[in-house]
């Protein structure tokens, strides 16, 4: 590691608080006035309202809300497949795509409504522009911007007293897309096209090499689908190999802009909850225990990757760190992004439910590749998806404040509001339901003949594979051990995964917003846990780590640490 | 079904705009600000394509630097990891093919090469398969002999590799890297 290297990730961070703050505010303020800026915009607002037919001033509860989110998404996932099957007879198809077979359409689908974005397909040899920008990056955009609106219902709840209602669906999706996503989208596009990244309509350029051989170039309307793919926590590619390809992610600064895309909103929402439940140190301490992880993340991959593999040493070639090279374990990795760069976003991408890559998981060290591993288990909340990964962590924060409760025997509280069995039950049911599920899934997959046809590094590496195939794709988050291959049983097992493990959380979420909203607040006394404290993000992490960091365990043992004892 | 028919709405204006509109709207700006890097940063000689600065493409034989390893054999439109993990024995054996071939182009203009000298990137496959750079370190392992085929003083050499080396990012972001096609068609520049 470099001082270098370590400047960058330094700068990361300070970069995220420095943007991350005013557009925390900036979004409270979507969120919360009936005009957040100007009489235009809200016209146009109430215009797409009136069009789609839904009353703005009629708030719903839980209940009313959770039932809009399901029905567009089901109607949406049903659009989406049918422009997959499709494509092959459709326009904007200049390079003669055939209709993506049934099984990779159906788990892309689930893939892409949930704000997953795994990929069992190769970006610029399966999908039609038409699917890319109709269908894919459509998605990039409406289902970040679902998870953002269900988080400000909830935040909504956790505000009110004795309130009925949580908000309406139709108004937080509209200002999600147009307030927050499509602005940030169209400034980080223009950076990345100046920076290499292609954005045009026409098809592959075909080049003769220098020494005559033909190579066809993919190109496309990347730019602007990249941008989105970071900004919403998606993560899939216009290219198969994702933002390692040079044409997704050409610089230094491409790749600190990408990086910082993909955690900027999950950090700002830390702070627009502070702005809308006025608990702004409470909201520090939540920032805080999410970077703790971070940084841990950061500081195990980091130098595992750097010291390289066995089979490099082994090899005797040079993976020393210094005269014009970066060294250490290289492989599947790009020489301008180097261990620094690629290691931060190996942590940033699995922290946030994105996904997207810029060096191969598969071919990461054992301990590397731990990291992200473990990452999605904790159920994506260190910053986590745009939306998801907050109301995740609200989960954890209640069995934070009910395990402080029964060590000073008393109702735990929660910002004013009285913790009970209903809100308990159901942060359980939210924190535990995907792990339990990757882990059944898992367990599955690993003694089934069509399971184990997915493999693609066989033995302990191949059991990694598959835990991390179905990690990523419960907890929504779309990078890969990429050897991990699409057979129709793996694909349509993991759409399961994909609904399940967005749509239970999310409506336990909206429901645990809804009994807040309910409730009275009570005093502050003096046996209140105090929740706006460095004790308070001590409890936190401990109760992360305590319940899905002893649940991936076992797993890990069979997989990366037995691999890395090998090795 | 209140429902039902506001998402349909929903979804045909949000398709229209965010599927359409945006990109569109994007593509025109970006084809008129930066239209070079918007069309793949294409390279032309002689009015003809022969490559894009943002895509390797294979190099063989002793008059040009060489590329990194492909898992795709440089193909810029089926990029791919190779996904070797840390204990595939396939790993094992690419690396040590790759070196004995380092080995044995560079080992004559090179007297005394060993593999502890091979830098770690000449080796093993990038993450797309197209990295277009290698990192200095391998293109100085190379200039011996370029120096020697083109016969060319080993300084001018060296000064085209720190030429079309980018180095960071503003100096700060990312890590050096030799753009090897640049490179390459500033050698063909200078001694054909």
């Amino acid at each position: 590691m470099s001082g270098q290297g370590i400047g960058q990730i330094l700068f990361y961070a300070f970069a995220l608080v420095v943007l991350g703050y005013p557009l925390g505010l900036w979004m409270a303020r979507v969120y919360n006035t009936p005009v957040p800026a100007g009489r235009l915009l809200a016209s146009i607002e109430n215009g797409f309202l009136r069009l789609i037919r839904a009353q703005r001033d009629r708030e719903q509860d839980w209940k009313s809300y959770g039932k809009t989110v399901l029905v567009f998404s089901i109607l949406f996932s049903l659009v989406l497949y049918g422009i997959q099957r499709l494509q092959g007879h459709l326009f904007l198809n200049p390079d003669h795509l055939k209709g993506v077979p049934s099984h990779i359409s159906l788990n892309t689908t689930a893939s892409f409504v949930t704000n997953t974005n795994w990929q069992y397909y190769g970006g610029e040899y399966t999908m039609s522009y038409l699917s890319q920008m109709a269908g894919l990056a459509v998605q990039n955009f409406v289902s970040a911007a679902v998870g953002m609106a269900v988080l400000a219902a909830v935040v909504r709840g956790i505000a009110r007293r004795t309130a009925g209602t949580v908000g309406n669906f139709w108004v937080d999706l509209y200002r999600s897309l147009v307030y927050i996503l499509l602005p940030l989208a169209a400034i980080v596009t223009v950076i990345l096209i100046s920076q290499g990244v292609p954005e045009t309509f026409s098809g592959h350029a075909t080049a003769h090499t220098l020494q005559g051989a033909t190579q066809s170039i993919a190109r496309g309307p990347v730019a602007s689908q990249i941008a989105i793919k970071q900004l919403g926590t998606n993560g899939g590619g216009f290219y198969n190999s994702n933002s390692a390809v040079p044409f997704e992610n050409p610089t230094g600064l491409s790749n600190f802009v990408e990086m910082l895309a993909i955690l900027l909103i999950p950090a700002a929402q830390v702070f627009m909850f502070g702005r809308m439940v006025l608990a702004r140190r409470h909201a520090w301490m939540v920032f805080a225990a999410m970077f703790a992880v971070f940084a841990l993340g950061v500081a195990v991959a980091l130098p595992a990757e750097q010291h390289g593999s066995q089979v490099l040493r082994n090899a005797g070639v040079n993976i020393t760190m210094g005269h014009g090279q970066t060294g250490g374990n290289m492989s599947d990795k790009e020489v301008r992004f180097g261990q620094a760069a690629t290691a931060t976003w190996a942590v940033a991408t699995s922290d946030a439910s994105n996904g997207s890559v810029n060096g191969g998981f598969d071919a990461m060290t054992p301990t590397g590749g731990a990291v992200p591993l473990v990452n999605l288990f904790l159920g994506e909340v260190i910053f986590g998806g745009v939306g998801s990964g907050l109301y995740g962590m609200f989960f954890y924060i209640i069995l934070a404040v009910f395990v402080a409760g029964l060590m000073v025997g008393r109702t735990p509280e929660w910002l004013g509001k009285k913790i009970e069995a209903r809100e308990i039950k159901l942060a359980a049911l939210g924190a535990l339901f995907v792990p339990t599920m990757v882990l059944v899934m898992t367990a599955v997959a690993i003694v089934t003949k069509s399971g184990l046809a997915s493999i693609y590094n066989h033995g302990v590496h191949g059991f990694t594979e598959t835990l991390y195939a179905y990690d990523s794709q419960s907890n929504n988050n779309g990078s890969a051990f990429a050897g991990y291959g699409a057979t129709s049983f793996s694909a349509s097992f993991g759409t399961v995964a994909l609904y399940f493990g967005r749509f239970v959380p999310l409506l336990a979420a909206l429901a645990l917003g809804g009994s807040l909203a309910a409730k009275k607040t009570v005093p502050l006394s003096a046996g209140t846990f105090r929740t706006d404290g460095p004790t308070f993000v001590v409890l936190l992490v401990g109760v992360i780590a305590l319940t899905a960091g002893l649940m991936i365990f076992p797993a890990l043992t069979l997989g990366p640490i037995v691999e890395g004892l090998m090795h | 079904m209140k429902n039902i028919v506001s998402s349909a709405i929903a979804i045909v204006v949000m398709t229209a705009v965010f599927g359409f509109g945006y990109p569109a709207l994007m593509t025109g700006l970006g084809q008129a600000a930066f239209s070079k890097q918007a069309n793949g940063s294409l390279i032309e000689l002689n009015g003809k394509v022969v490559g894009s600065k943002l895509a390797a493409q294979e190099f063989k034989g002793p008059r040009y630097f060489h590329v990194r390893p492909s898992a795709v054999s440089y193909n810029a439109a089926g990029t791919s990891f190779a996904n070797l993990g840390p204990t595939n024995p396939d790993l094992a054996k690419n690396v040590k093919a790759a070196a004995e071939a380092i080995l044995k182009l560079e080992g004559p203009y090179n007297p005394g090469l060993s593999i502890h000298d091979i830098p770690v990137d000449a080796v093993i496959t990038s993450a797309s398969g197209i990295d277009p750079d290698i990192s200095p370190a391998y293109a100085r392992l190379q200039s011996k002999r370029i120096a020697s085929v083109r016969h060319l003083p080993l300084a001018t050499v060296q000064q085209l590799i720190d030429k079309y080396d980018h180095g960071r990012s503003w100096g700060f972001f990312g890590e050096p890297g030799v753009n090897v096609l640049e490179l390459n068609l500033a050698l063909d520049r200078t001694a054909r």
